[in-house]
């Protein structure tokens, strides 16, 4: 099951040259932009882990490439996305977030049904990966 | 759909003018011949790789692909002779060949590149490779990087990230590095990698004495002042007296002497002013009279930054 989060996912995967035209439309718009990485994909994750501190004053997407590749050799089976953050007053989140790496096989949510007082039914969703260990859930 | 469906030909002639049309090479290399003094054997020499990178760009659209040509530059000479100026309109040439993406120049030494403890370098040296990408980052006194009395010492660490980048990046960024003709030329020797890396060295040459007055003459001008006859002349001798001297700089020299001529014309101007309760007038504001440069240490024996 591909998952899809954050932009474009509903797309083929991007190519590094794609990742470079995004990357640097963000640059152009004077975000700030930051690699992370996560081998637990559950759509309320919002803590993924941080690919080395956010990049500040990068004038080109290939740094940011750069740094997307270092990360995918460390962190091979994992999803990594990259993050562009504007700092204006006011706004200051994350305006782009796409996925730029994913396993190889996904296996999936599963879907949890909780049975409370009457015939009330609570649902939550629940990926197969997570129930390995970290380090474990993929490959 | 029909079967005889166009195959793209690559075409068989390029235009190298159109080439140079388009990229407006021209302007940079003529502003370069205009804008700098002397460097005859630098300029001749960035008009051979201006060259060589139109015919790489001609051959690339002939489908003749011979890779990515290597341009990473080493340039030497003695401080103040031009090489961080040369180095910004170097930039620009590749950035309008399209060998860089976006042309801008990240100058750095030492201190931006290697840390103080250990694992502080890696991170330290990738953020500058970072922020140079699809750039040029200019090294300055490169050869501080290695350290050979200190074993320990953690600029080798920057020089193996260096390296790595310079080889497996050579479509984001152009290294140059810059420095002391001997010691670069040292720094080159023990380490060989480096200089099998860099395609392009450029020797700057010291100016003479006439390139300096002509170089003290248009810095003048740029400042929206001017040096009168005899000024002139003093300034010939201040330059000929002060090349005597350790620690000549070339044009910065030139600089300094002129930022001190200046202080003390305004000084001269606001006594002469204030002792004849006169205005005064531009041309007299822009002048820069002998004994402003006559005032110098210099000729009276001392040092001179």
């Amino acid at each position: 099951m591909k998952i899809t989060q954050g932009q474009f996912s509903f797309l083929p995967d991007l190519t590094d040259d794609e990742i470079r035209a995004q990357v640097d439309y963000a640059i152009s718009k004077g975000w700030a932009l930051s690699v992370e990485w996560t081998d637990d994909p559950h759509p309320r994750n919002c803590y993924w882990n941080m690919w080395g501190i956010p990049m500040f004053e990068i004038r080109d997407g290939a740094a940011v490439l750069f740094e997307v590749n270092a990360c995918r050799k460390a962190h091979a089976e994992t999803y990594i996305k990259v993050n562009a953050f504007d700092n204006t007053r006011g706004v200051e989140s994350m305006v782009m977030s796409f996925i730029v790496q994913r396993p190889a096989i996904e296996p999936g949510f599963g879907l949890q049904r909780t049975e409370e007082h009457g015939r009330t039914i609570r649902y939550t969703t629940h990926s197969y990966a997570a129930t390995r260990p970290v380090g474990q859930r993929y490959g | 759909m029909s079967e005889h469906a166009e195959i793209a030909t690559p075409p068989t002639s390029v235009d190298l003018q159109q080439i140079l049309r388009d990229a407006e090479i021209q302007p940079v290399i003529d502003s370069l011949d205009e804008e700098l003094v002397g460097l005859a054997p630098v300029k001749a020499r960035i008009r051979d790789i201006a060259a060589f990178l139109v015919v790489s760009r001609a051959r690339s659209q002939l489908g003749l692909e011979s890779g990515t040509p290597s341009l990473h530059m080493c340039f030497t000479g003695n401080p103040g002779t031009g090489k961080t100026t040369v180095a910004m309109r170097m930039a620009e040439i590749l950035h309008r060949l399209g060998y860089v993406r976006k042309g801008h120049v990240v100058s750095v030494t030492r201190d931006d590149l290697v840390g103080q403890y250990i694992g502080h370098t890696a991170p330290k040296t990738k953020e500058v490779l970072k922020k140079a990408m699809g750039g040029v980052l200019f090294i300055d006194e490169a050869y501080y990087l290695y350290r050979p009395e200190n074993e320990r010492d953690y600029g080798q660490e920057a020089i193996e990230i260096l390296l790595q980048v310079m080889e497996n990046h050579r479509d984001d960024l152009v290294v140059i590095l810059a420095g002391y003709k001997d010691r670069m030329d040292t720094f080159f020797r023990s380490n060989p990698g480096m200089s099998s890396r860099v395609a392009h060295h450029i020797d700057f040459p010291d100016y003479t004495e006439t390139e300096l007055v002509q170089i003290a003459t248009r810095m003048v001008g740029t400042m929206n002042y001017r040096l009168d006859e005899e000024a002139q002349q003093t300034m010939a001798a201040y330059i000929q007296l002060r090349k005597q001297q350790p620690h000549f700089a070339n044009a910065r020299s030139i600089r300094n002497a002129l930022d001190r001529a200046r202080l003390r014309q305004a000084n001269r101007i606001f006594r002469q002013a204030m002792e004849a309760n006169t205005t005064v007038d531009a041309e007299a504001l822009s002048t820069i009279c002998a004994e402003d440069i006559r005032a110098s240490r210099v000729f009276s024996g001392g040092l001179d930054a």
